[in-house]
């Protein structure tokens, strides 16, 4: 589904990702790990097309096709969606007009008929049920006034409404109680297809008792140093990431 | 300071010539104010850049043209207005009809509302209501540095009265809608006077169309007196064309516990001054001013807001917000006045803007007196660009790029739109913004609506 080779990436003119490869197979869930500052959420917002990322060298082949020529909407209709780490406040745009409006361009990517505001409406109070989001906040504006909590419950939200084939978590269980987190979690559980794939990206190995991976990535300095089964995950929640530094210097990578 | 005599010079010469037309059916109280005004006038004279209120705002192109007619429309050109009808779908309203500010003298008759409420000229209220005019005309406006409001007193010789008595509430706004036709180049000054008085509730929607295209040039003053614990909202839709000069002077006077609100939404305009005095004028008063400004091309868009707490426990909030696209320009000046005596005053400002290209340009002026020490006030501005985080975001969700900048712009807007408290209203003005946004109102920039 989504093939990552030699991923060279700077920002202002400073090199933060230094070759990736990376091969995520539909059904796959892979986790990227990794300590502060080593390029995690660099690499999610080169998927999901942001511009501030200057891609130096490299390809992604996203469903066979080159990911660097599709514009952030047209990867979004693609299937590509991005759990935002920050998700942003957009006052005065209701959650509804705004997610209607982003159902209703899938839809006509798909060439679907767009739906009809109470069609529109319907889905929105079984999706809001799913991701158990209060009712009042699909009545607000976009992220607007939410708490931490909820902005990252409304990310799940959308992406249930949007149903995307590759699903990039970016710290989503960041600055979430234990609660928020299982809801959060079992979201993207009941989300799971068989064909869809998810990468989440996270600090901490908490999530991943959650939402259990295929293959972790260990990303420092630039550079996957690690990959395993799930069980890396356990290894590093027990050990922290030096023994990962330690190791990448012993052998002299970085 | 007459800093441009012989431009003022010709305006007075006006005057002097013409005051016969000019006062011929006005009352003599009404009258008795034209005098002084001229002279005041001829003292100040035509503002100009280098009056600090009118800094950001040059009026030269409106004031060195030579008007076609500098009076009121004559009877025939009334019946023209008669035939317009508005059809904002659900807006349930008493309306009523002007042109170029003037009320219909053909059928000129007063408009009785429910609850003993009067509409009519301020002419014949002058007579029907004389102890009421003499109690309110003039007493409200006053500026002791903006010239155009003396010209205005001397020389405006009708406009509109509304008086809305003791208790009076009416449920349904009242709706004027002010057609601007002439075949000639005409330059109109109208004068109005809005009385609510204590306990009273109203609601009056002021729409603006030009329905033809020749050059236009407004300068109108309108005094509302909002009485004890009284509630009063105007609302005033601004679309007229690019040739269109619009010079508005609202002086809102409230009584003790009264609430009054302001909203200019100017959707389309040449020139756009809005001033607006708010004067809280007796403990417990609350005042909003609200401004929307969406400019393009040429266009230039100030409103200048001046609040006056003059009493303890008072609260006032203002909140403008722009788009300006293309070259056009905009000003936003806001006083805060808090006398001595004012404690317990809540002031409040805010001004965001946002520029859509490098040539826009804005110009922001908070401006803060404060005499009295129990005071909270707060004020911001910021000119910028739109959030391009947010844009990603949308974009991010599959919404393509014009359509996440329209979203974002309108919901900027939305904020100013969002304290129109008419439903209907506030629905219709969502989308007359979306229009604009979207550059379909330009389009047909001399009607906000489909008109018969």
């Amino acid at each position: 589904m989504l093939i990552i080779k030699d991923l060279k990436v700077s920002i202002e003119g400073k090199i933060i990702l230094k070759g990736i490869s990376l091969e995520i197979k539909a059904g796959e869930i892979h986790a990227i790990m990794g300590p502060n500052g080593s390029g995690k959420s660099t690499l999610a917002a080169v998927l999901a097309g942001r511009d501030f990322a200057e891609v130096t060298e490299g390809t992604i082949t996203y469903m066979g096709k080159n990911l660097f020529d599709m514009s952030p909407e047209e990867r979004s209709k693609e299937g590509i969606f991005l759990g935002f780490q920050y998700p942003i406040e957009i006052p005065g745009v209701s959650m509804v007009n705004f997610l209607k409006t982003a159902l209703n361009e899938h839809r006509k990517h798909d060439g679907l008929e767009p739906l009809s505001a109470s069609d529109f409406l319907k889905i929105m109070r079984e999706k809001k049920e799913l991701v158990e989001i209060d009712s009042k906040l699909a009545n607000r504006s976009v992220n607007e006034g939410f708490s931490g909590g909820e902005k990252k419950k409304n990310e799940i939200f959308q992406m249930s409404i949007l149903e995307p084939r590759l699903a990039i978590l970016d710290e989503t269980d960041s600055g979430l109680d234990i609660d928020a987190l299982r809801i959060v979690a079992n979201g993207v559980n009941k989300l799971k297809k068989p064909d869809n794939s998810t990468i989440v990206i996270t600090h901490y190995q908490r999530l991943l008792d959650y939402i259990v991976p295929d293959v972790v990535h260990v990303l420092y300095d630039g550079r996957i140093v690690k990959t395993a089964g799930k069980e890396l995950a356990m290894e590093l929640e027990k050990k922290g990431y030096d023994w990962i530094k330690q190791e990448v210097y012993q052998n002299g990578i970085a | 300071m007459n800093n441009e005599p012989e431009k003022s010079e010709r305006y007075y010469r006006l005057y002097k010539e013409q005051i016969g037309i000019i006062s011929e059916n006005s009352s003599p109280y009404i009258n008795s104010f034209r005098e002084a005004a001229i002279e005041k006038f001829n003292r100040l004279g035509i503002p100009t850049r280098k009056d600090e209120a009118y800094k950001y705002t040059n009026l030269d192109t409106f004031f060195n043209h030579e008007f076609g007619s500098y009076f009121m429309p004559s009877k025939s050109d009334f019946v023209k207005a008669e035939e317009f009808r508005c059809d904002i779908a659900d807006l349930d309203t008493h309306g009523l009809v002007l042109l170029n500010g003037f009320y219909p003298t053909i059928n000129g008759n007063f408009q009785q509302l429910p609850g003993g409420i009067w509409i009519g000229s301020l002419n014949a209220a002058a007579n029907k209501f004389s102890s009421l005019v003499e109690k309110h005309y003039g007493r409200y406006a006053d500026s002791e540095t903006d010239g155009l409001l003396h010209l205005n007193t001397a020389m405006a010789s009708d406009g509109v009265f509304i008086y809305v008595p003791e208790n009076s509430i009416l449920k349904k706004p009242i709706q004027i809608v002010n057609l601007v036709h002439s075949d000639v180049d005409i330059f109109n000054q109208h004068r109005n006077l809005i009385i609510v008085e204590k306990n009273a509730d109203i609601t009056l929607i002021i729409c603006d169309h030009t329905l033809s295209p020749q050059r236009f040039l407004t300068n109108a003053v309108t005094e509302i007196y909002v009485g004890e614990n009284a509630h009063f909202d105007i609302i005033r839709v601004q679309n007229e064309h690019n040739n269109a000069g619009k010079l508005t002077h609202t002086f809102i006077h409230q009584e003790q516990n009264s609430s009054a609100s302001s909203n200019n939404i100017t959707l389309h305009g040449g020139l756009v001054r809005n001033s607006t005095y708010h004067y809280l004028g007796g403990e417990g008063a609350e005042s909003y001013s609200y401004g929307l400004y969406l400019a393009d091309k040429w266009q230039h868009i100030d409103n200048f807001v001046n609040v006056d707490h003059a009493f303890p426990n008072c609260t006032s909030n203002q909140l403008f917000k722009g788009v300006l696209d293309d070259m056009s320009t905009g000003a936003f000046n806001g006083r805060i006045y808090v006398h001595k005596d004012a404690q317990g005053t809540l002031a409040y400002q805010k001004n965001n803007n946002i520029l859509l290209t490098d040539d826009a340009k804005m110009d922001s002026k908070p401006q803060l007196e404060i005499y009295a020490d129990d005071v909270k006030c707060s004020h911001g501005a910021t000119v910028g660009q739109l959030d391009e985080n947010a844009l990603f975001y949308l974009q991010s969700r599959g919404i393509n790029k014009r359509d996440a900048r329209l979203m974002l712009m309108f919901g900027f807007a939305h904020e100013v739109i969002q304290n129109i408290k008419v439903e209907a209203l506030r629905e219709r003005m969502d989308n007359l913004v979306m229009q604009r946004l979207k550059g379909e109102l330009s389009r047909c920039a001399s009607c906000m609506v489909k008109c018969g």
